[in-house]
């Protein structure tokens, strides 16, 4: 199975990953490659199987509402790229 | 004696009785990494003088009597794990100066031992791959045959502790990263049942198949640091409130009554034969040791793990990922005003092509119109493949692989086919989707160049795996042997 370059371009816009036109054709060659190999999964009958999401069996783990400390802002701040006061400073969202 | 060649046993036993100072061991292993680096590049960062400091401080917890088998000794840490202040990179441009603001649960468990933290370990870029060629910084070197892969993606691990530049190390395992890498390497690397240690401050892959685990020259040592890091920790929902048996309390040297299966699909087409017969041969000797062994067990849907693994894992990947978007930390574009292009080109240019390729995987699989096909396909035969595990660990104490099909292969051999790559992992993948614990050691070599058993347990059974391991590793040497560098 074939992706087209489109579908290449739509993938990536979702993922918002940046691609060089070079990379398109690279990833689209060596996508279709590894998902025409996977294929293979639609062989299994996995007719009244259930999916598995977890390895163990917790379920509903929840922890008490309890005000902590927390990390101090200075130090969240400290790998910010970029940061005005308090704040992350980031681009505009809304033009 | 050879301060850096000790294990963490000996190093305890002359620690505790002051015939050696942990100053004295971390300088001996700072030596050694000077001397090895060069040729092998293992680490991304070297804490010389956290770790001095450490030992220093170890020094004096040892004198007041206060010792725990780690005290004192120095450990690499696999560059994915979270240390405070000190730069933690995935080996991606990505996270190239990222400095954590906290220690991960397992650094600060190792820290209260009074453990010595003496390097960050080289890594396929966010544990992404087989080889450590994926690195964004440097290739790692295999220290048996320096133009061969250590494996990945804890290869740089993996080859800390082969070059005694390290006494252990801490790997992570998704598909394999601490059994293929440890297989290449020829040490002993275990990847406990999913949920046994915190992933709390591990930078998450996959997080229904991350786990944490040691790289060790031996059982013992195994043992012991699993002793420290296991356990329930609230900060990681997934971690299981199970108490922690004392993991050195299971090794003996008799194996009879015990129940061993050999799940035939594990030798595959195109296996290099000098691996197969090592394997066979090491499995002939567990039977010597007095266990029961069944060859031509079958775990028929084997062969459809690889491809559940590579949508599974990318799936939880291209989620896991998307939070790096130059904003609150890591590498962020600049060159625009524009919020989508500095986004686009952030990760562009922040990731490397393996890890673009598994967020584009994962993406495309959980995308509409293509979520039921693949993503929820994947997930129904993962049920099947734990099933068929269940089924055998009714018959099975333990099953009995090989860790991978062949010997290290050479740089550059093939990661301009990511499939092929993504082959080097087929023994190792269902233990992931399973959840299951397993150990690879050393079994033996071809022409020099190392060759790892795997040793599969049920959930929770790791004690069953260290026993197993360690009968063999008193009947056997091939983990006594270094590498000539």
């Amino acid at each position: 199975m074939k992706l087209s370059r489109e579908e290449v371009q739509h993938i990536a816009l979702l993922a918002r990953l940046g691609l060089t036109e070079t990379e398109v054709d690279r990833f689209r060659e060596q996508l279709s490659n590894i998902l025409e190999n996977f294929e293979v999964l639609q062989q299994v009958d996995t007719k009244d199987i259930p999916p598995t999401a977890q390895s163990i069996t917790l379920q509903n783990v929840t922890k008490d509402d309890e005000v902590a400390a927390s990390l101090p802002q200075s130090q969240i701040l400290a790998n910010a790229p970029r940061k005005d006061r308090d704040f992350f400073r980031v681009r505009a969202v809304l033009e | 004696m050879i301060l850096n060649q000790l294990t963490i046993h000996e190093a305890h036993r002359l620690l505790k009785t002051k015939q050696l100072s942990s100053v004295e061991l971390t300088k001996a292993s700072l030596e050694r990494i000077q001397q090895v680096e060069p040729k092998v590049h293992a680490l991304v960062t070297i804490t010389d003088e956290l770790a001095l400091r450490q030992a220093e401080k170890a020094d004096e917890l040892i004198a007041t009597g206060d010792t725990h088998p780690l005290t004192g000794i120095p450990v690499v840490i696999k560059d994915n794990m979270c240390t405070k202040g000190t730069r933690t990179t995935c080996s991606s441009r990505m996270l190239e100066n990222f400095v954590p603001p906290y220690d991960a649960t397992v650094v600060e468990k190792l820290n209260d031992c009074g453990a010595v933290i003496i390097g960050k370990a080289n890594m396929d870029e966010f544990a992404m791959g087989s080889s450590t060629e994926n690195s964004a910084l440097f290739a790692t070197h295999n220290p048996w045959d320096l133009s061969r892969v250590p494996g990945g993606s804890s290869g740089g691990s993996a080859t800390a502790v082969a070059t005694d530049e390290t006494t252990y190390a801490l790997g992570s395992d998704t598909g394999g990263s601490i059994r293929q890498p440890a297989g290449f390497c020829s040490v002993t690397g275990l990847k406990p049942t999913y949920g046994r240690v915190s992933r709390y401050g591990l930078v998450a892959f996959a997080s229904s198949l991350d786990q944490i685990g040691p790289l060790t020259r031996d059982v013992t040592d195994c043992a012991l640091v699993l002793n420290a890091i296991a356990g329930y920790d609230t900060r990681d929902a997934t971690s299981v409130p199970y108490p922690t048996p004392d993991y050195t309390q299971c090794l003996t040297t008799d194996l009879n009554g015990l129940r061993l299966g050999v799940p035939k699909e594990y030798f595959v087409k195109g296996m290099q034969a000098e691996v197969e017969t090592a394997i066979r041969t090491a499995i002939n000797k567990l039977e010597e040791l007095g266990a029961r062994v069944e060859w031509e067990v079958s775990l028929p849907h084997t062969p459809y793990a690889l491809a559940a693994y590579y949508i599974i894992a990318p799936s939880e990947a291209m989620a896991n990922l998307a939070r790096y978007d130059g904003v609150k930390y890591g590498f962020s574009y600049r060159e625009t005003d524009n919020m989508w292009e500095a986004l686009e080109k952030t990760r562009q240019y922040g990731f490397g092509a393996e890890v673009k390729r598994r967020i584009m995987l994962g993406t495309y699989a959980l995308s509409a119109g293509y979520y039921d096909a693949w993503y929820l396909k994947a997930q129904k035969v993962r049920t099947l493949i734990r099933q068929e595990f269940d089924q055998a660990f009714d018959k099975f104490d333990a099953l009995v692989t090989p860790t991978s099909p062949t010997v290290p292969f050479k740089i550059g051999e093939k990661v301009d086919d990511p499939l092929q790559m993504y082959l080097s992992d087929v023994c190792t993948l269902p233990i992931n989707i399973a959840g299951l614990p397993a150990i690879s050691i050393p079994a033996g070599f071809a022409d020099g160049l190392p060759i790892g058993m795997q040793i599969i347990g049920k959930p929770f059974s790791e004690e069953t795996l260290l026993k197993i391991a360690y009968a063999y590793q008193q009947a056997t040497d091939w983990h006594k042997r270094r590498p000539n560098i």
